[in-house]
């Protein structure tokens, strides 16, 4: 079957490994300690581990997309931002 | 309280894989257009993130963004009133019911694009039962020609087409409160606005929340509609988002802007459904445990 | 409940509530009384005056629609590929709605969302992918491709309104069941299905809803072959010079199968928009 109509490129393709990487190392943690009731953080809703992976990621796109519309195409200090919101909504959401 | 089973995957497996197939496949298409340019034949040059740079300082993406936006504010401050209004109106048993309810389901089992041109029809103005009224009274009406003629149009389109449903999701939640809340209300003597404040309205929440999500999700992405009766005219004003991706994409065949157009489209929805997802279930986990029960 | 309160105020609320009723009814009406007397209507009677209710009433236009197979192909293609899909969407969801319903399992509440978001996400955005994905497999222009393009959001929305419907059935039943040794499948078509017949039967109502009334998807992957009647509709208007009586009749034809299903589901209809729940 012919695939080049889907146009895979090594940068998208490491996006969505990483992506699949994520949500199986979620797994694993899961397995290994699992996460156990949700709880209520500081946004007044009850969120779990998924939850928190989920905020981070679509937080992610908006700090991303945001950042390339007022600052400019360079990325990397966008990403450390998004590390950054990705701590802070597992510690505190 | 449901048991903690994780053979339960097998018996979701079959959706999922059907469901991935329509969904992640070409979502993964998509993201990869967006990074790139296509000069037909299959063939794809990386361009990094320069769409998505263009997209999102074209003056194109954000008038259409806005249309949507207001387009979907307008729909939900005139259907969601109207239809609670109506659902109060409705009778609560007789014959009356189910004529009600099978009239009301009519415009919702109608093809998009037939509803469409049944209004393009009836507000032409020289063949439109509306169009030909509102000129014989005097109105200086035409929606090919005037943006704000269009625009009203459209809404009133949409409001035909789709107050029913909040109808018949409210008229749903007033049913199951049962009469003996009535029977007390009125021995308290309580006003027929304490009866809708504190009775019907607390019955009706959950339905309402359902409604205002898909009434959003449903507007913000309205396509065949707009595009039968008005094509995204006059000049661009009512070119919603939608009709303006599938111009790019199939009529300009500018696959990489469509891509990347897609992907914020759709990270707005994904937004906007998580919040109202989030809220729809935290009312389940604060008023009754378990979901699904009322 | 306001014929309870048999106050004089009570009454003229009532009457107030009839007069709304039957004003909305009759702004609901209107547009399809206007189709449907246009579909009776010659071409020329359409141009040239303007009649509340035909001069000569004609069938003419339902005789183009019903003797031109390129006309009536549409609607037997559209019947295929919603009741194809409806069958899909149906098998696969009833086991998964099944286990939503029943059992907690690692990640059930993402799973549910990701199924929202399909429901949600815009036709436009996969309209071209799904073109090129089901060029890839050789489908374009076959009642399946539609079928499966649909399941897209008819499965997630069968899937809810399933779940919404199993979960009001007592989970003693099930466990009784299997004390009495019944296997999951012969549970499961013996005695689960016809407790939740209802509830199948909305949610293929649903299916054949959302698929009898969607357009831009089902346009887009068919050519000639599989063209559904709405795409047959777009083209032919704008080919023929606009043959008004023709259009309206073959848009009076599209709603028939709509109306005939409500009638069966017109009990079950909300409960399936709030998605089985309410």
């Amino acid at each position: 079957m012919d695939l080049s109509w889907m146009a895979w490129t090594t940068p998208t393709a490491i996006f969505f490994v990483v992506i699949l990487c994520l949500m199986l190392s979620m797994w694993v943690w899961e397995l290994i300690s699992p996460g156990g009731q949700p709880r209520r953080g500081i946004l007044r809703f009850e969120t779990t581990r998924g939850d928190r992976l989920f905020v981070t990621l679509l937080g992610s796109a908006f700090i991303n997309l945001a950042w390339l519309a007022l600052v400019g195409p360079n990325l990397w200090w966008a990403l450390a931002v998004c590390g950054l919101f990705g701590v802070l909504v597992f510690v505190f959401v | 309280m449901k048991s903690w089973n994780n053979k339960a995957w097998f018996l979701v497996l079959p959706m999922l894989l059907l469901v991935a197939f329509s969904a992640i496949i070409p979502l993964m298409t998509v993201v990869n257009y967006s990074v790139q340019d296509s000069f037909g034949n299959n063939e794809f040059y990386w361009v990094g993130l320069e769409w998505f740079k263009e997209v999102l300082e074209s003056e194109r993406f954000h008038n259409a963004l806005m249309r949507n936006l207001l387009f979907s504010a307008i729909i939900l401050l005139i259907e969601i009133p109207l239809g609670i209004a109506i659902a109060l109106a409705m009778p609560r048993r007789g014959w009356g019911v189910s004529v009600c309810l099978v009239l009301m389901a009519l415009p919702l089992l109608i093809p998009w694009n037939v509803v469409g041109t049944i209004w393009q029809v009836f507000a032409r103005v020289d063949i439109g039962l509306l169009g030909y009224t509102l000129t014989q009274l005097g109105f200086d009406y035409n929606y090919t020609q005037d943006v704000v003629d269009a625009w009203i149009t459209l809404i009133v389109m949409d409001v035909w087409h789709w107050t029913s449903l909040v109808v018949l999701l409210c008229y749903s939640g007033l049913v199951s409160i049962p009469q003996a809340y009535y029977q007390a209300a009125r021995i308290d003597g309580a006003s027929r606005w304490a009866v809708f404040r504190y009775i019907q309205l607390p019955k009706m929440r959950r339905v309402l929340v359902i409604a205002v999500l898909l009434r959003f999700m449903d507007s913000f992405m309205i396509y065949t509609e707009p595009f039968v009766v008005t094509g995204g005219g006059p000049g661009n004003a009512t070119t919603f988002l939608s009709i303006d991706l599938v111009q790019m994409a199939i009529g300009q065949f500018d696959l990489g802007p469509a891509a990347a157009m897609s992907l914020i489209y759709f990270l707005i929805i994904l937004l906007v459904s998580w919040v109202f997802y989030t809220v729809m279930t935290q009312q389940d986990a604060d008023s009754a445990p378990g979901r699904g029960q009322s | 409940m306001m014929n309870l309160l048999s106050t004089r105020h009570a009454a003229r609320q009532r009457s107030y509530a009839w007069m709304v009723l039957v004003a909305y009814i009759l702004f609901l009406m209107l547009p399809l009384y206007w189709l449907l007397m246009m579909s009776f209507k010659t071409n020329q009677e359409i141009l040239s005056t303007f009649s509340l209710w035909p001069q000569e009433f004609t069938l003419q236009n339902y005789v183009t629609i019903l003797s031109d197979s390129s006309w009536y192909s549409g609607y037997i293609n559209s019947m295929m590929y919603v009741v194809m899909n409806t069958l899909i969407s149906l098998v696969v969801a009833l086991p998964a709605a099944y286990a939503f319903s029943r059992y907690r399992f690692l990640g059930d509440k993402h799973l549910f969302f990701w199924l929202l978001t399909n429901r949600m996400a815009p036709p436009a955005v996969f309209v071209l992918p799904f073109f090129q994905l089901y060029s890839a497999f050789g489908l374009i222009d076959t009642h399946i491709a539609v079928a499966l393009a649909h399941c897209l959001f008819n499965v997630p929305l069968a899937v809810w309104i399933l779940e919404g419907f199993m979960s009001s059935v007592p989970r003693e039943i099930d466990e009784t069941a299997y004390i009495d040794g019944y296997s999951f499948p012969r549970f499961f078509t013996k005695i689960f299905t016809p407790l939740i017949a209802p509830g199948i039967g909305v949610a293929a109502f649903f299916c054949f809803m959302f698929s009898w009334v969607e357009l831009l998807i089902a346009r887009t992957l068919t050519v000639t072959d599989a063209k559904p009647i709405s795409a047959i509709m777009t083209r032919t208007v704008s080919a023929s010079g606009l043959d008004w009586g023709v259009l309206a009749a073959a848009g009076m034809l599209t709603v028939i199968p709509g109306a005939l299903v409500i009638y069966f589901v017109r009990n079950h209809i909300a409960k399936g928009f709030a998605l089985g729940r309410v």
